[in-house]
């Protein structure tokens, strides 16, 4: 490859994750992971229970320290200076943990704050993502007395806050029904094409509903990578989820 | 030092977000009142100080603080929103300092609130009036290291009652290493510098120099080093028990 086009992709990449590997004691949980993201695209994660997928997601949000190999989210490196990466990533952990003691207007306005965003400005971007996140009903009740529905909701909102570059969400559409899953897929779209999202998740369908590129991994490990309709052109099978069956040794 | 503000707000929020906060000063009060007067004989001594009053500080933290402790990593562990809060632009000092402070703070209120036992012995005689202020920053102080220990001991399990029972247990050998309920154990075989050593840790002895009114700089030395040590280890174990 002609060293302009390897310059020019390195500065589209929003992300790339470099020889990622995660152990616990004698567990290998991510295996070496190498791959770029760009503006642009929605990389849906794809890959069994236990595969590494939430591992992988929490080493480049700075939660989880790297065992080996590092993550370049917005040319911040995690290991050197996970601030910086932390204040350009927009974070949904698995099941969308928030504080139950509040309410989601405060909650959200705790985060806003924490954020960085300036006092002035809070209210208008706390206003913005519950406007997005279809929270207006319920921004005053304790989100411990939230349907699931809502908490997630909650968890996406606390996520775009800041308007992130780049987005890593941890199945997001987990316990919607389908009418809430259409919104989510909806809002994710809306926000494709000036962001570099991840997305994790079980529902195949999802993936081609709402993204670009699929990535299916297993033990830690990419099994396969490419455009959703790739990955189904490649083993000849009709669906996405018979290739996942296939790959991950289930077929 | 904004965020440690923003930490601090949320938590200190969070105690009063449940009746915690209210049944937390009723009983520290009462009790406070109830030692002060039945069990430390504050009028028959008729003696105007407030001496049998904080002397029953060290036992009422015993329980009293593992109680607001207990939630404080503890609670984020089991929630899941320690993973939250650990992605935010923040630093591990900026989460472990505002948490701290909070818990710290509210102790505080609590502590503030026994202004009338002090308002009651100026009335019926004439105290020293300095040794009650040393012995009031002596208690609040003291109250801190407690607090950081079971700040320490919270990060070490996602369940609260498991915090609050070694968060008691461990405040208590630093309450009694002083007096002769654990020295007399160490002394008939141990070394004297063994038992001097374990002497000098204890929260009892440090409090009592205060309480005389005596404010020793290694008194203040000592509990301040105790809650820096707590929270540094705090901050250590954190990161150590974040992935489980």
């Amino acid at each position: 490859m002609p060293i302009g086009t390897e310059f020019a992709k390195n500065m589209s990449a929003l992300l790339s994750i470099r020889k990622l590997t995660k152990r616990f004691g004698s567990i290998t949980a991510v295996d070496g992971l190498e791959f770029e993201v760009g503006r642009g695209e929605v990389l849906g994660f794809l890959g069994p229970n236990g595969a590494g997928k939430s591992t992988t997601m929490k080493m480049i949000s700075g939660f989880l320290a790297p065992t080996a190999g590092t993550a370049i989210v917005a040319g911040h490196d995690v290991r050197q200076a996970p601030q910086a990466v932390k204040a350009a990533i927009g974070y949904l952990p698995e099941g969308a943990p928030a504080y139950p003691d509040m309410t989601p207007l405060s909650f959200l306005c705790f985060v806003a704050r924490i954020r960085g965003i300036a006092e002035n400005d809070v209210a208008a971007a706390v206003e913005r993502v519950i406007a997005q996140t279809r929270l207006a009903d319920v921004v005053l009740q304790p989100i411990e007395t939230l349907s699931k529905g809502f908490k997630r909701r909650v968890g996406l909102a606390q996520a775009l806050v800041h308007d992130p570059e780049v987005l890593i969400l941890d199945e997001p559409t987990d316990g919607l029904d389908p009418n809430q899953k259409y919104e989510v897929r909806g809002l994710i779209q809306s926000m494709a094409a000036e962001k570099c999202i991840i997305v994790s998740t079980h529902i195949l369908e999802e993936v081609d509903a709402v993204c670009t590129r699929a990535m299916i991994i297993a033990r830690g490990r990419v099994l396969a990578d490419g455009t959703p309709a790739d990955l189904k052109a490649r083993s000849g099978a009709a669906s996405l989820d018979d290739y996942f069956r296939e790959v991950t040794g289930y077929a | 030092m904004r965020n440690v503000g923003l930490i601090f707000r949320r938590e200190f929020g969070a105690y009063f977000a449940t009746p915690l906060a209210y049944i937390f000063i009723v009983i520290f009060l009462v009790m406070a009142g109830t030692m002060t007067f039945f069990v430390g004989g504050f009028l028959a001594r008729d003696q105007a100080d407030l001496q049998p009053f904080f002397g029953f500080h060290p036992w009422l933290y015993l329980f009293l603080v593992p109680a607001l402790s207990m939630r404080l990593w503890a609670e984020d562990r089991r929630l899941g929103t320690i993973e939250l809060l650990l992605t935010l632009p923040i630093t591990m000092l900026e989460a472990v300092l505002g948490k701290f402070l909070a818990a710290w703070a509210f102790t505080g209120v609590a502590l503030a609130l026994t202004f009338p036992l002090w308002i009651s012995v100026n009335y019926l005689g004439n105290p020293d009036n300095g040794v009650i202020v040393a012995s009031y920053l002596g208690s609040y102080l003291m109250a801190g290291a407690y607090m950081a220990i079971g700040s320490l001991i919270s990060a070490m399990t996602k369940n609260q009652v498991i915090a609050f029972v070694v968060t008691a247990a461990v405040c208590f050998i630093f309450t009694v290493a002083g007096s002769p309920i654990l020295l007399n154990y160490f002394d008939n075989w141990a070394p004297g510098a063994l038992v001097q050593t374990i002497a000098s840790f204890g929260f009892m002895t440090h409090f009592e120099a205060i309480q005389r009114g005596v404010i020793d700089l290694r008194d203040l030395i000592f509990f301040g080093s105790a809650i820096v040590i707590a929270l540094t280890a705090n901050a250590y174990v954190i990161d150590w028990k974040k992935a489980e």
